[in-house]
């Protein structure tokens, strides 16, 4: 299995010490309603960590915090050395951040290349004016351009699909172009918001795969949300679990397996107490 | 750069219609009414491609676009006006001057407000206003100063010759000084939803035909007589001027929207969402697609000013500037080609075959007609005449299928068939 292997020759890099991306105290109330409390985490060079929580747990609007689209009401993220409160989405996004949504956003109706080209935009490298005289600067920065582009789709077995309307595309491919997008876009920190969901086990295998893959080759460090717990298990180095905006629990994936409180909030308070007695009797069985 | 064959064609044949038309008006087989309407219908595609760009391409509902033609009507209508008929370079030199010294406090302020972080939009908004006005009193006194000697260098070329230099700079001033409040315009409103943007551009051409209707009075220009309409403006506008800003407009369209700029601004339109997520200035890309798009509208206006000789505020009523839109939905969002085919339809059949055919009062009709076109198409061709269809030259061409070159490339497509093979 490429999945093991990989997991055990990327240790993160912690040598350095500072963590790629840093997120403290980060608070966001809508009116009276705290979606996200006191959130912290902290994401070194290398690391696939994974944010999980049930339905409404705030995972989603931490995504929407970190890439700029709600402002946060108290808190830091820093990215490198840059405090990212405060800035643009899209300049977020140029400092090597990208991410995918969790119901998918593609450009619906334009081609799977536009879609990957539009992400490239800001390392086309011409100017306006290049782009209305095409002249030979535009020429060979466009050729350019568009070989990236057409590399990206190959890495997602999707070159071959390079003319057809994103819309169109079936539900795994739409993903899978989603994921070439957001790497167009030159990211060093990957955000991908439940890239499993709606997918059969076969699929969400499959998919497992390509995220290590990707992560290999582009060097990148991902941050994963999932909303079932089984996918993140097999692949994540480390786990945050949140419930109502907080955060719960940390650790490896054994050690969120076993706590008590992330059952509870995944099965609530009667069915933990249920697997717990389950559990034991179990243990118990198996002891005697 | 090579060309292939269908590009060669769409060229001979636009050339060719262009160079019939022009024969056939020189012979008198076509006369001055078609011809009029021809050159209506090459002025309109250049207002709706205008529209295209902000509506189709962008996806911004706009009725300001009619505002920004009458802006570049009356600006062009007044340089030319003032040439030809009290001799001399006032208005030119004036309106030149404005423009130049506006254009350079916008970018100088737009270079300070992106430094300034945090500094809220009314403020900086409020920033602009000061810079624009203080650069357009500069710009009126030094121009005042220039009147005399460019009159002079002026007289002593041509007549002919002179007057079509100041005519092509009027209509280029227009379209500039149409961009230049569009800028302003746009820069509280294009922050506000498409709903509400369309509102607050319907208010804006509304705003422009009130001033227009008393610019004698309340702005100050006499020459251009308020309600009574603007008479005296020299008929420069040809055909072959037409036809050539036309073909001009076509290129930069097609060369902006076949780059990666074009494909930020239909970005905005897919998802503007995603597409800031993928690194797009939003923002950015409304105004540079509102600003192209009403110069477009400034440029045509000085174009049709140029035709018949005569501009009357109600040429610019609202109510007229759902004809752009009509021209857009018809030809289909985001088609060019479309465009270009509808506003010629809308000219000579809505305004031409149907004023022939049909008894005298159709005019009041007209507004009956319009909308149960727009019904019947919004029921039967929800995409427009063309759709997504384009003219070869217009046409997005698909790059050669990808091709693995380096070893590095290869074995990456081996290894992720490989992979995919289980699916």
């Amino acid at each position: 299995m490429t999945t093991q292997t990989s997991v055990a020759t990327l240790q993160p890099n912690k040598t350095d010490g500072h963590p790629l991306l840093d997120i403290q105290g980060l608070t966001k109330e809508f009116g009276g309603l705290k979606a996200v409390n006191n959130f912290d985490i902290s994401i070194y060079r290398g690391e696939l960590v994974g944010l999980i929580g049930p339905n409404g747990a705030g995972k989603t609007t931490v995504f929407n915090l970190i890439t700029g689209i709600y402002g946060a009401t108290a808190g830091s993220i820093r990215y490198k050395d840059t405090q990212l409160i405060g800035l643009q989405p899209h300049e977020i996004t140029r400092l090597g951040i990208a991410r995918t949504f969790q119901n998918i956003r593609l450009f619906p109706t334009l081609t799977v290349l536009d879609n990957v080209r539009i992400a490239y935009h800001t390392h086309a490298g011409y100017s306006t004016f290049d782009a209305i005289t095409h002249n030979r600067h535009y020429q060979k920065a466009e050729k350019e351009l568009t070989e990236k582009a057409q590399e990206f789709l190959s890495v997602f077995n999707l070159h071959t699909r390079q003319g057809e309307i994103a819309k169109n595309l079936p539900y795994g491919e739409q993903r899978r172009l989603e994921i070439a997008r957001a790497l167009a876009a030159s990211p060093e920190l990957l955000l991908l918001d439940e890239p499993a969901a709606g997918m059969n086990p076969k699929e969400v295998a499959s998919l497992m795969d390509l995220i290590h893959f990707i992560r290999e080759r582009f060097k990148l460090t991902i941050l994963l949300i999932e909303h079932q717990m089984r996918v993140v298990m097999g692949i994540c180095e480390r786990i945050t679990v949140m419930d109502f905006g907080e955060v719960i629990a940390r650790g490896t994936p054994e050690e969120i397996q076993n706590n008590e409180k992330v059952i509870e909030a995944y099965l609530g308070r009667g069915a933990a107490a249920l697997s717990q007695k389950l559990q034991e009797k179990r243990s118990h069985v198996a002891g005697s | 750069m090579k060309i292939d064959r269908q590009t060669l064609g769409f060229w001979i044949v636009l050339l060719g219609l262009i160079i019939l038309v022009q024969v056939l008006v020189s012979i008198g087989i076509l006369s001055p009414f078609w011809e009029t309407l021809l050159k209506i219908g090459a002025v309109m595609s250049i207002v709706s491609l205008g529209l295209n760009l902000i509506y189709g391409f962008n996806g911004q509902f706009s009725l300001g676009q009619w505002g920004f033609y009458a802006i570049g009507a009356y600006a062009a209508a007044d340089v030319t006006y003032r040439w030809a008929q009290m001799k001399n370079a006032s208005g030119l030199m004036v309106l030149s001057l404005v423009v130049l010294l506006v254009g350079v406090a916008l970018f100088l302020i737009a270079k300070l407000v992106s430094r300034m972080r945090g500094l809220d939009p009314l403020s900086a908004f409020a920033l602009y206003i000061i810079g624009v006005l203080i650069a357009a009193y500069i710009g009126v006194q030094l121009g005042i100063l220039l009147i005399i000697p460019v009159t002079q260098a002026l007289s002593a070329l041509p007549p002919n010759l002179a007057m079509q230099i100041v005519y092509l700079l009027a209509v280029l001033l227009g379209g500039f000084l149409a961009a230049e409040v569009s800028y302003l315009f746009g820069l509280p409103v294009l922050t506000l939803g498409s709903d509400y943007f369309g509102i607050a551009t319907l208010g804006f051409t509304i705003i422009v035909k009130v001033l227009l209707d008393n610019s004698d009075t309340l702005l100050g220009f006499e020459e251009m007589k308020g309600a009574r309409g603007m008479v005296g403006i020299p008929k420069t506008t040809s055909w072959l001027w037409v036809a050539i800003f036309l073909i001009l407009v076509i290129i930069l369209l097609r060369n902006l929207l076949h780059s990666s700029h074009g494909r930020a601004i239909i970005s905005v339109r897919e998802d503007e969402i995603a597409a800031k997520a993928m690194g797009i200035d939003v923002a950015q890309q409304k105004t540079f697609a509102f600003v192209l798009g009403s110069f477009l509208a400034g440029l045509a206006g000085g174009l049709y000013a140029h035709i018949n000789g005569f501009l009357h505020p109600n040429t610019f009523n609202f109510i007229k500037s759902f004809d752009p839109m009509i021209i857009v939905v018809f030809g289909g969002l985001g088609s060019v080609s479309g465009t270009i085919m509808a506003a010629f339809t809308w000219a000579l059949v809505l305004e031409g075959f149907l004023r022939i055919l049909l008894p005298a009062g159709f005019e009041t009709w007209r507004f009956v007609v319009y909308p149960l076109f727009l019904l019947v198409m919004m029921l039967l061709r929800p995409q427009g005449l063309f759709g997504g269809f384009e003219f070869p030259y217009l046409r997005q061409v698909l790059p050669k299928p990808y091709v693995p070159r380096t070893q590095e490339q290869i074995s990456l497509v081996h290894a992720v068939e490989d992979a995919s093979e289980g699916d």
